[in-house]
């Protein structure tokens, strides 16, 4: 029996009369590499501010990492890990100083940052750049330490919000390297992109259309519902009639 | 249409090089993309031809137009789709169109044939401020600001960026329909697969072309051949080739792993063996034409 690490039971979220998340329901196993997809506007963004414990819903139960959604919001945060496309690392710290802010912030004890730092930057390849300022870096390993730094803490859910957006398509294969590194030690990757074909480097996916989950399964198996060839086009059958946009 | 030659552009204290010694040309009524990721000097391009910023060396001319020399006339006769929202968001949807029509000394009216298939989609908001409007539509309305003067090129830097494959392909059935009224576009991405959409493409990282040409005459000059395998784990599948000893290179394409092996020859049932042993069940095995992304990566390695 797989550790399930992720339910939702009909998690909702009301903004006034408009319902950002309509009753979305599934699970996530420990070590998935969930595929969270829609169309601008569906809803991902809301959702996955409830799941990470930000925003809470206004209806629907929810465990995260065995932790409830309403009442264990700070358990759920030291939990899991977070990355946006929007960088949350500090461009005027260098590469090692924002490793240990951010380890610090997660409760790593000095002992555990002087290794955790030595071993992050050894498996980047950044050693000679630990002292440089993240701004000077490169998007691509921007990106790539912003990862590492993320599942510093070795949460159980790492959250990743368009983390490859404008790299070179081997970057973003880099990329998706440490992605399987990561669940291959457990943990469990919950992941939004507009890239098709990294959608089919999930175990499963599940696609947001106005609020609501309206297909959620293997990329192959979607496929084969879907009668398509391309993730693309299950994409387009499902997404495009959408009433909402962004 | 437009002609670039060895065009270059340094910023900075440290000259970083962001458009080295680039040089192409597009033929009127072309659709031509600038492929290539964020950095690859895309927008630099697209500013200097635009006449918003000044070349390092080089030269090129728009319409026979120096893009120095004869910044004026460029002006007024290119459209520009910048890759961030540019318009007025405290002004309306309306207001924007009319706004950019007066600038040109034209009205929406007399141009109103080029973009109505585009502006009938959002005319139902036009009393809405541009700041309200989602990202869809906002870039509509960005495209009707950049067409509202009659351009002959039209410039759209990353126009599909962010946005979703639904918006994505609308976006490239509305520049199909430009392209059908003769307007020369010249359009950057860096979603490979949108490459096959265009005419001509030039491929670019880190400032420099990697290659120009048609996209079918660019993947079928790709040197190997390749094979798409897949199994059920696909991390497992990549670290068995990487670790094989004929492999020459292989990538995650989707559900595929494409995989180009040492010219030296390698039969079919060599590998199968090999990923039985490797306790790999291979649920297929094909050989393939490359993609856009194969030649790209394969570039990038070279």
């Amino acid at each position: 029996m797989q550790e399930i690490v992720i339910k939702t039971n009909k998690l909702t979220k009301r903004f006034g009369d408009f319902i950002a998340a309509d009753q979305i329901t599934f699970d996530v196993s420990k070590g998935e590499i969930f595929g969270f997809l829609g169309a601008n506007g569906a809803g991902k963004t809301t959702a996955m501010r409830m799941l990470c414990g930000l925003s809470l819903p206004s209806s629907g139960e929810a465990t995260i990492a065995g932790f409830d959604i309403y009442k264990q919001t700070e358990e759920i945060k030291k939990n899991i890990g977070y990355m946006s496309q929007k960088f949350s690392l500090y461009e005027d710290l260098t590469i090692l100083e924002n490793i240990r802010f951010f380890g610090g912030i997660y409760g790593l004890s000095n002992a555990q940052l002087k290794y955790k730092s030595e071993e992050l930057l050894t498996e980047l390849g950044l050693e000679k750049e630990a002292k440089k300022l993240v701004g000077s870096l490169p998007l691509g390993w921007k990106q790539k330490l912003s990862f590492s730094v993320a599942i510093i803490h070795e949460p159980k859910i790492v959250f990743l919000d368009e983390p490859t957006g404008g790299v070179d398509p081997l970057t973003r294969r880099q990329f998706w390297d440490l992605i399987y590194k990561a669940s291959d030690k457990g943990i469990t990757i919950f992941v939004t992109t507009h890239y098709m074909d990294e959608a089919e480097y999930c175990n499963r996916i599940s696609i947001m259309v106005d609020g609501k989950i309206e297909a959620l399964d293997s990329p192959a198996n979607l496929k084969k519902i879907f009668q398509s060839e391309s993730m693309d086009d299950v994409f387009y059958q499902l997404a495009r009639g959408a009433k909402r946009s962004d | 249409m437009i002609q670039v030659n060895n065009i270059t552009k340094v910023y900075g204290k440290e000259k970083t090089l962001a458009v080295n010694d680039v040089s192409f040309s597009v033929k009127e009524g072309e659709l031509f993309g600038l492929i290539g990721p964020d950095g690859a000097g895309k927008t630099s391009i697209f500013r200097m031809l635009t006449t918003l910023l000044l070349p390092d060396g080089g030269s090129a001319t728009v319409n026979g137009f120096d893009i120095v020399k004869d910044f004026k006339q460029i002006r007024n006769s290119v459209g520009y789709m910048p890759g961030k929202f540019s318009l007025y968001q405290d002004l309306s949807i309306e207001e924007n169109l009319n706004f950019f029509a007066t600038v040109f000394n034209t009205t929406v009216e007399e141009n109103y044939h080029l973009i109505k298939d585009i502006y009938i989609q959002i005319e139902p908001f036009k009393k809405r401020r541009a700041g309200k409007l989602s990202g869809g539509m906002k870039q509509k309305l960005a495209l009707c600001c950049a067409l509202i003067h009659k351009p002959t090129v039209l410039f759209l830097d990353e126009p599909t960026t962010g946005v979703d494959p639904v918006s994505r392909k609308e976006f490239w059935e509305m520049l199909k329909r430009l392209k059908a009224q003769n307007i020369t576009i010249v359009v950057s991405t860096p979603y490979m697969d949108e490459a096959t959409l265009c005419d001509r493409i030039a491929l670019i990282q880190e400032g420099k072309i990697l290659s120009i040409d048609t996209p079918a005459a660019i993947t079928a000059s790709y040197p190997d051949e390749l094979i798409a395998l897949k199994s059920e784990k696909m991390s497992a599948l990549l670290k068995a080739l990487n670790e094989f000893p004929k492999i020459k290179s292989v990538y995650a394409f989707g559900e595929y792993a494409h995989a180009a092996f040492q010219e030296s020859g390698v039969t079919e049932e060599e590998i199968k063996t090999y990923l039985t042993t490797q306790q790999i069940a291979l649920l297929e095995f094909k050989k393939i034409e490359a993609t856009i992304e194969d030649c790209f990566i394969g570039f990038l390695k070279n």
